[in-house]
C-alpha cells in the first residue's frame, strides 16, 4: 500500500512541477544556474570514469579473446559495450548519487527550514520553482555527458589497445565500424534522456517531502539514491526490452 | 480583518483545532498565544492556506480563502507577508536578493525598481549596509529584520509572524516587537503574531486570542489580559515570578 502512496504522491507532485513558471526571466536563469550544477559540475567525474572504463573493456576483452578471436574483436566490443551500457545506464546512476544527493538535500533543507512555506505563502509555485529548472537541466545536459562519455570511453579504449598492442589501429578501427547500428545511439540517447528525468523528480520528490531535521534530511538524501538507482535500472530493463526487440 | 469561522483540524484523527472562531482586526497586531501543543501554530498555518482544515473558514476582508481555487489563492497570497520563526530567509541569496526576491517574481518593474524599492524596505528596518551579506552572516536579529523586509515588499495587507522574537535576547526581541507595531500602524495591516513570549505580548499587542487544547479560550486587549480570565489562561500568563508581580501591581494586592 506504501507503493501506491508514494505513486500517487510523486504523480501529484508532478502535476505541480509541469506548470507554467511564474515569471520566465527567473525560471531562465535557475535553468542556467541547474545546467551548470548538473552538467558542467559533473564534467571531470564522467570523464574520469569513461577514460578508465573503456581502458579496462579494452583490457579485459584482449584478455579474454587473446588467440582464438580476430583482434579486431575489442574495437567491437568497447563500442558495443559504451554506447549500449555503459555510459547510457551507469552514468546516469553515478550522476543519481551525485546530483541526486545534491537534489535532495538542498530541497530537504529548505523544506525543513521553511523556505518552501515562505515561497508559498508568497504565492509561488514552490515545486514547479524548484524541481522544473533541474528537471529541465537533467532531460537536457544528461545526454550531452553520456555522448562525452562514450566518446571518452572509446578514445581511452584506443589508447590503452594501442600502447599494450592488444589492438593494431586498424583492427580497433574495423571493430569499431563492423555492424554498427546507429540505432543503438538513438537506443542510448532515449533511455538517457528517461533516465534524467527519473534521477531528478526522484530525488525532488524524496527532498520535497523531506520533514524533521537535518537527521530526516540526511535519510531523504539517502532514500533519493537508492530509489533513483532502483528505478534506473527497472526502467532500464524495459526500456531494452520496449525498443530492442 | 480576518475571519475565523468554525475552524477544525485533526492530524492522524486527533484534534487540533476545534471548532475555532476569531477575529484580527485591520491596522492592530493581534496575538495568538498559548502553551506549547495547543495548536496556535496550526491554527495559523491554517489561516494562511499551509494546511488545509477539515471545516471551517477563513475569510480576508470578506473573501473566503476556503472556498478559493489555487489562482484565486495565489492573488490573495501576494497579499500576505510571512516572518518565520527561523526566518526562513533563502540561504543562497543575499539580504537585498532575499527581499528583492517577491518584487522580482509579481512585480512589473524593472530591476533598478525592484532594487531600489528592497533598499527602501532595507532602510525601513535599519539594515543598509547588510544588503550584500548572506543570512548566515548576519545575527538572528538582522536575519528577523530581513525577514520582515521581505514581508513587507509588495506591501501586504495582511502579515503573520511565528514567534518573532524566538532565540532573540531582551534587547533585539523588543527592537523587533516595536517594528511588527509600527509597521502595522504605518501600512494599516492586518497583524497576526504567534508567540508565548509574555514580554512580546506586553510590549506589542493590540489584541490577544489564547489558545487552548484546540479552542480560542478568551480573547481581550493586553490590559483585560492583566485583569485576568480563566484559571488556564492565568496559569499561562503568570507563569513567571515576573508576571505575577505584574499581576500584583496591576491588582494592587
Amino acid at each position: 500500500m506504501r507503493w501506491f502512496f508514494h505513486i500517487g504522491r510523486y504523480t501529484r507532485l508532478l502535476g505541480q512541477v509541469f506548470r507554467v513558471p511564474e515569471k520566465g526571466r527567473v525560471f531562465w536563469n535557475l535553468l542556467v544556474r541547474e545546467l551548470d550544477a548538473i552538467g558542467t559540475q559533473s564534467l571531470g567525474i564522467v570523464a574520469l570514469l569513461s577514460l578508465f572504463m573503456g581502458a579496462v573493456i579494452c583490457l579485459q576483452t584482449a584478455h579474454q579473446i587473446s588467440g582464438w578471436i580476430p583482434d579486431y574483436t575489442v574495437g567491437f566490443t568497447v563500442r558495443q559495450t559504451m554506447i549500449l551500457e555503459f555510459s547510457p545506464t551507469l552514468i546516469p546512476v553515478i550522476l543519481a548519487g551525485k546530483v541526486g544527493s545534491n537534489i535532495a538535500s538542498q530541497i530537504g533543507t529548505m523544506r525543513v527550514t521553511e523556505q518552501i512555506d515562505a515561497l508559498e505563502i508568497m504565492g509561488v509555485n514552490s515545486a514547479g520553482y524548484l524541481i522544473l529548472p533541474k528537471v529541465i537541466a537533467g532531460v537536457a545536459i544528461v545526454p550531452f555527458l553520456v555522448v562525452l562519455s562514450m566518446g571518452l570511453g572509446i578514445a581511452s579504449g584506443l589508447g590503452v589497445a594501442l600502447l599494450t598492442g592488444a589492438s593494431g589501429l586498424a583492427d580497433f578501427e574495423y571493430g569499431m565500424r563492423i555492424d554498427f547500428k546507429p540505432f543503438d545511439v538513438v537506443y542510448a540517447l532515449t533511455k538517457t534522456t528517461v533516465f534524467g528525468f527519473l534521477m531528478t523528480t526522484i530525488s525532488a520528490y524524496h527532498g520535497y517531502h523531506a520533514h524533521g531535521g537535518a537527521l530526516e534530511v540526511g535519510r531523504a538524501s539517502t532514500r533519493a539514491v537508492v530509489w533513483s538507482v532502483v528505478v534506473i535500472m527497472v526502467a532500464n530493463l524495459v526500456l531494452t526490452q520496449l525498443l530492442l526487440n | 480583518m480576518i475571519e475565523v469561522n468554525q475552524l477544525s483540524k485533526a492530524f492522524a484523527g486527533r484534534p487540533v483545532l476545534q471548532a475555532v472562531n476569531a477575529r484580527f482586526e485591520t491596522g492592530k497586531v493581534n496575538f495568538v498565544i498559548g502553551r506549547s501543543g495547543s495548536g496556535k501554530s496550526v491554527l495559523v498555518k491554517c489561516i494562511v492556506g499551509l494546511l488545509e482544515p477539515e471545516s471551517g473558514s477563513v475569510a480576508y476582508d470578506g473573501r473566503d480563502f476556503t472556498a478559493m481555487g489555487v489562482q484565486d489563492r495565489k492573488e490573495v497570497r501576494k497579499e500576505i507577508g510571512m516572518l518565520f520563526q527561523g526566518s526562513a530567509l533563502f540561504d543562497s541569496m543575499t539580504v537585498l536578493e532575499n527581499v528583492m526576491f517577491p518584487l522580482q517574481m509579481f512585480r512589473h518593474a524593472t530591476v533598478e525598481e525592484n532594487r531600489e524599492r528592497a533598499m527602501e524596505c532595507l532602510r525601513r528596518v535599519e539594515l543598509v549596509g547588510a544588503e550584500d551579506r548572506y543570512p548566515a552572516q548576519v545575527s538572528g536579529g538582522m536575519q528577523k529584520r530581513v525577514g520582515i523586509a521581505r514581508a513587507i515588499a509588495l506591501n501586504p495587507r495582511y502579515l503573520f509572524c511565528d514567534e518573532p522574537n524566538s532565540g532573540l535576547d531582551p534587547q533585539t526581541a523588543i527592537v523587533i516587537d516595536d517594528l511588527i507595531r509600527a509597521i502595522t500602524q504605518e501600512f494599516n495591516m492586518t497583524t497576526v503574531v504567534v508567540s508565548h513570549d509574555m514580554n512580546s505580548v506586553m510590549q506589542a499587542s493590540d489584541n490577544v486570542h489564547f489558545v487552548h487544547e484546540g479552542q480560542i479560550l478568551w480573547n481581550g486587549t493586553r490590559e483585560a489580559l492583566l485583569a485576568g480570565g480563566p484559571p488556564e489562561l492565568e496559569a499561562f500568563v503568570f507563569a513567571s515570578s515576573l508576571m505575577q508581580r505584574v499581576r500584583k501591581v496591576s491588582r494592587g494586592i
